[in-house]
C-alpha cells in the first residue's frame, strides 16, 4: 500500500464500458488518445442485459415520426423531462440507428431486409392514439448487440481498456476535473489516470433496492464520488420498478413479451389491467403498471396468496415465442423450472432504473448547479446522468437509445472541448490519491473487529424496497432517512476480513456498498421533499400531481455529515404544455 | 435444504497451487450455485474471490467448472446439481489469479486476434440501413448470441494440448462475421483461420458444444467454416 501509485496519461479518460461509454470513446478516439476505465470487462457490463430493443422513428413497419416519438416520451416522463434534451434525443435516435447497422449490429430484419421494430409499452402513433412498432431489436438481446458490436469497434480504433480497475475518486483542482483514481482489482494498487477530459458512463444504481433487475455492479459508483466532489445529483427520487420481474429473483422478463402480446393476470385470473389503464392496457408505461401490480398484490389479489402475478404468452404460440423471444423462455426455463409456452411465468415490479444521476447539460457536460454552471473536463452520459431525458419516467427501450445518442454526443463534445482547452493538461494537485490510500488504508486494517458489509448492505436493500419503494409517504421516508444516515455512520467503521489486496472482491464490495449509502441519502431526501405524485416517485399521503409548485427537477448536495441540502431548476417546456396522463 | 459446496482455493502465496475446502449451505427454494456462494462469501468466509455480476446469464462472468462440467453458477440450480458434495473449480487451462478467479487476457487476445469487427469497403447508403434479408440474417444466429464466458475454450483438449490454438470462442465470433452477409472480411481473417493453429487444429470432440452455457455450438461452426475456406479456395 505504501508504494507509489502508478501514474497514466490520456487526453480522454472514460469510466464505464457500457453502450455510453463505449460510443463515447469510439468517437472521441477519432482523433485523440482514448482510455476506458471499467470495473468489469467490457462484455460484462450491464447494457448486455437490455433485452427489447431501441426506440426510433424509422418507420419500417408503419408511418412514424419524432415528433410523435417525442410526446410519447414528454407524456411518459409525467412532463418532468426537459423538452429541449427529449427532442435531441428522439431526433438524433434515426441516424444512430442506421450508425449502428452500419457499424455491424446484427438487429433482426423486416421480409424487405430494413430493421424490423415492435411495439412496447408507451409507444404510440399519432399523438398517443394509435399502435406503433418502434424498436429497433436483435431478437430479444439488443442490448447484448449492441454492447459487443461497439466493444469490438473500440478494440478495431485503438481504444486503451483497463479492464477491472474500479474508480475510487474523482481527482477535482480549482473546480477543474483533472482525470480519477482507481483501484486494480488483478493487481491490488491504486492508479493515478491523468486526463484532458473525462467522461463518467458508470451505468444504473437500483442495487440498493433488494428486489433488482440490476446486476451486482450497479451500484452507482460514479454518483457517489461525484456528491463527494461536492457536487450535485439531479431528481434522485425518480427510480424505475419494472413491471416484470421474475419472482422472487426480479430478474428482468422484458416489455417486448407484452409488445408481442403478452397479458397479466392476478390471482383471481383477471385481466387487471383494464382498472388501471383501460386503453392502453398491459402497454400502459412501466410507473402505470407496476403500481397497479403492486396494489393487486398489496390487496390481496396475488398468485395462490404469495406477492406475484401472471405472465401469460401462451396464446401466443411456442413457435413464436422461440422466435422473438428465445431469451425469455430462457430465462424462465432456468429460474422457475417453468416451460413459457405451457404455463405463465410468476412475475412481480422489480426495481430497475435509475431516471435521476449526474446534472449535465445537453452537450453531456456536468454541471455543478441549478444554474447549469458546468465544471471543465467533466462529462456524464448513460444510465448515470441526467440530461433529462427521462424525466419522471422513463419509456421502455428510450435507455439504450440515450446510452447510444448521448453517449455518441458525448465523444464528440469530449473532441470540441479538446480542441479548445491547451494540449497539457493542468498538474495535478500534491498527492492525489491520498484520499483513496486512507479509505483503502481503513478498509483493508486489521485493527478491531468492525461492522460486516453483509449485514449493513441487506439492511440498506430492506429498507429502500420497504419505505422507498412504488409507494411511499413522509413516515416511512422519514423513518428510512434516520436509517441511511445510521447505516452510513456504522459504515465508517466496517473492516474486510479479506487482507490480499490482489483479487479482492470483499473489498470491492465493502467500497460499493459505502456509495450506494451516499446516493441513497440523497434520494429519500428528495423522495421526502416532493410532496407530489409525479411518474415513478408515488406519495400516497400527497395525491396527484402538482405542478403548480413541483414542475422542477431537484438538485441535491450531501456533507460529509449525511446532511443533504436542495435547490430545484425548472423545467425546459418548449412544445408540448403539461396535461393529464392518461393512458 | 443443507449442501455441501467443496471449493478451490488457492494458495495466496503461489496461485498455481491450492487445495479445496468445504463450505456447508443452508440452500433456499430455486437458488443457484451462485446464491450458494454468495451466502458462502457474505455470512461465512469473505475471503473467497470469484467474479460475478449479471446473474442472469449474459454477462459471462460467473463461468466455472461445477461438478466437472463448466457452467455459469448464476444460471445451475442448485437443486439440478447432482451428488451430495458439489465441487466448484476455476475454469481448466486458463491461468488463476486467485480461487474462482481465471486471467482471460489471452481469451480475450485471441478473441481480437480474428478481426471481430465487420469489415466491409463500400460506404453504407446515407440515411438508411444496408438491408439484409431474414434468410441472410439468420445464417448468423447461434453466433452473435455468445457472451465471452470462456467455457468452450476451457473445455477444449486441444486447447488444453496446445495453447496456441485459436479455441472455439474466438472461431465462432470469425463465424458471426464471416457469415454476415454484409462483411467482406473473410480474405484478411484467413491468416489467422487457415493454419495449424486455427480452424484445422479442432478434432471435432465436441466438448465445447456440451459446455456453452448458451447451446450454441462452436464445432459446427468451425466446420462449416472449413468447408467455406476450402470453396473460397476452389
Amino acid at each position: 500500500m505504501a508504494a507509489a501509485s502508478e501514474r497514466h496519461r490520456h487526453d480522454v479518460v472514460i469510466v464505464g464500458a457500457g453502450i455510453a461509454g463505449l460510443y463515447a470513446a469510439l468517437k472521441a478516439s477519432e482523433r485523440y488518445d482514448t482510455a476506458v476505465v471499467s470495473k468489469v470487462y467490457p462484455t460484462r457490463s450491464h447494457s448486455g442485459a437490455a433485452q427489447g430493443g431501441c426506440a426510433a422513428s424509422l418507420g419500417n413497419m408503419q408511418e412514424d415520426s419524432w415528433e410523435w416519438h417525442l410526446y410519447d416520451t414528454v407524456r411518459g416522463s409525467d412532463f418532468l423531462g426537459d423538452q429541449d434534451a427529449q427532442e435531441i434525443l428522439v431526433r438524433e435516435a434515426v441516424p444512430v440507428i442506421y450508425e449502428m447497422e452500419h457499424l455491424g449490429m446484427p438487429f433482426s430484419r423486416t421480409p424487405q431486409g430494413k430493421i424490423a421494430q415492435r411495439p412496447f409499452g408507451g409507444h404510440y402513433s399519432n399523438f398517443g392514439k394509435g399502435e406503433i412498432a418502434r424498436s429497433c431489436y436483435a431478437a430479444d438481446r439488443t442490448g447484448h448487440a449492441q454492447l459487443h458490436t461497439l466493444y469490438e469497434q473500440c478494440v478495431k480504433h485503438g481504444v486503451r481498456f483497463y479492464n477491472e480497475f474500479y474508480m475510487t475518486q474523482l481527482l477535482m483542482k480549482d473546480g477543474v476535473c483533472l482525470g480519477l483514481v482507481a483501484w486494480d482489482f488483478q493487481g491490488g494498487g491504486l492508479h493515478v489516470f491523468h486526463s484532458r477530459a473525462t467522461l463518467l458512463a458508470t451505468g444504473g444504481y437500483a442495487r440498493a433496492w433488494k428486489i433488482t433487475t440490476n446486476a451486482h455492479a450497479n451500484t452507482g459508483d460514479g454518483l457517489s464520488l461525484v456528491l463527494r466532489s461536492g457536487l450535485p445529483l439531479e431528481d434522485m427520487e425518480f427510480v424505475q420498478f419494472h413491471p416484470t420481474g421474475i419472482y422472487p429473483h426480479g430478474i428482468l422478463v422484458s416489455e417486448a413479451a407484452r409488445g408481442e402480446g403478452g397479458l397479466l393476470y392476478n390471482g383471481l385470473n383477471e385481466r387487471f389491467m383494464d382498472k388501471y389503464a383501460k386503453a392502453k392496457m398491459e402497454l400502459a408505461p412501466r410507473d402505470v403498471v407496476s403500481r397497479a401490480e403492486q396494489s393487486e398484490i398489496d390487496e390481496g389479489r396475488g398468485v395462490n396468496g404469495k406477492p406475484y402475478l401472471n405472465l401469460d404468452l401462451r396464446h401466443l404460440g411456442a413457435a413464436k415465442i422461440l422466435e422473438v423471444l428465445p431469451q425469455i423462455h430462457e430465462l424462465a426455463l432456468k429460474f422457475c423450472g417453468l416451460d413459457c409456452t405451457k404455463v405463465p411465468i410468476p412475475i412481480q415490479p422489480s426495481a430497475h432504473y435509475s431516471m435521476g444521476g449526474i446534472p449535465t447539460r445537453t452537450d453531456t457536460r456536468v454541471v455543478l448547479d441549478e444554474n447549469a454552471t458546468v465544471v471543465p473536463g467533466l462529462f456524464a452520459a448513460g444510465e448515470c446522468a441526467c440530461v433529462s431525458v427521462h424525466g419522471a419516467n422513463r419509456l421502455g427501450t428510450n435507455s439504450t437509445l440515450e446510452c447510444c445518442v448521448y453517449g455518441r454526443r458525448a465523444g464528440i463534445a469530449m473532441l470540441e472541448y479538446l480542441g479548445s482547452v491547451p494540449t497539457e493538461a493542468a498538474p495535478l494537485p500534491a498527492d492525489p490519491d491520498g484520499e483513496s490510500r486512507a479509505e483503502m488504508e481503513r478498509l483493508l486494517s486489521k485493527d478491531g473487529k468492525g461492522e460486516v458489509p453483509a449485514d449493513l448492505r441487506e439492511a440498506l436493500q430492506v429498507g429502500m424496497t420497504d419505505r422507498c419503494g412504488i409507494f411511499r409517504n413522509a413516515n416511512d421516508l422519514e423513518a428510512e432517512l434516520a436509517e441511511v444516515r445510521a447505516l452510513r455512520d456504522r459504515f465508517s467503521k466496517v473492516r474486510v476480513s479479506d487482507h490480499d489486496p490482489r483479487c479482492n472482491t470483499e473489498l470491492i464490495e465493502a467500497l460499493e456498498l459505502g456509495h450506494m449509502l451516499d446516493f441513497s441519502v440523497t434520494t429519500v431526501a428528495g423522495a421526502l421533499a416532493r410532496n407530489e405524485c409525479r411518474g415513478a416517485h408515488w406519495r400516497k399521503d400527497h395525491p396527484g400531481r402538482n405542478d403548480t409548485e413541483w414542475l422542477k427537477h431537484t438538485f441535491s448536495w450531501l456533507d460529509p455529515k449525511g446532511d443533504v441540502r436542495l435547490a430545484y431548476r425548472p423545467v425546459v417546456i418548449n412544445r408540448f404544455q403539461p396535461e393529464e396522463r392518461k393512458y | 435444504m443443507r449442501r455441501t459446496f467443496r471449493i478451490w482455493r488457492s494458495d495466496p502465496q503461489d496461485p498455481k497451487r491450492g487445495a479445496f475446502r468445504d463450505y456447508e449451505v443452508e440452500v433456499q427454494h430455486a437458488w443457484t450455485v451462485l446464491d450458494a456462494l454468495n451466502e458462502i462469501k457474505w455470512r461465512q468466509d469473505g475471503t473467497l474471490a470469484f467474479r460475478r455480476s449479471c446473474r442472469h446469464g449474459i454477462c459471462g462472468s460467473c463461468a466455472m467448472t461445477i461438478n466437472g462440467k463448466n457452467d455459469l453458477a448464476c444460471e445451475l440450480q442448485v437443486s439440478a446439481c447432482k451428488g451430495s458434495v458439489i465441487t466448484v473449480e476455476p475454469l481448466k487451462s486458463f491461468p488463476v489469479l486467485r480461487d474462482l478467479v481465471v486471467d482471460q487476457s489471452d481469451f480475450f487476445a485471441r478473441h481480437e486476434s480474428i478481426k471481430p469487427w465487420l469489415i466491409n469497403h463500400r460506404t453504407p447508403p446515407t440515411d438508411k440501413e444496408r438491408l439484409q434479408s431474414p434468410e441472410d440474417r439468420k445464417l448468423i444466429d447461434g453466433t452473435w448470441e455468445c457472451i465471452l464466458c470462456g467455457s468452450c475454450t476451457s473445455s477444449c483438449p486441444v486447447y488444453w494440448s496446445s495453447q496456441q490454438f485459436l479455441g472455439p470462442a474466438a472461431i465462432l465470433k470469425a463465424y458471426r462475421y464471416v457469415f454476415d452477409s454484409r462483411d467482406e472480411g473473410l480474405e484478411e481473417r484467413l491468416q489467422m483461420l487457415d493454419n495449424r493453429f486455427g480452424l484445422w487444429r479442432c478434432h471435432t470432440i465436441f466438448n465445447c458444444v456440451e459446455a456453452c452455457p448458451k447451446a450454441l455450438n462452436p464445432t459446427e461452426a468451425i466446420v462449416k467454416l472449413r468447408r467455406r475456406v476450402v470453396s473460397e479456395k476452389i
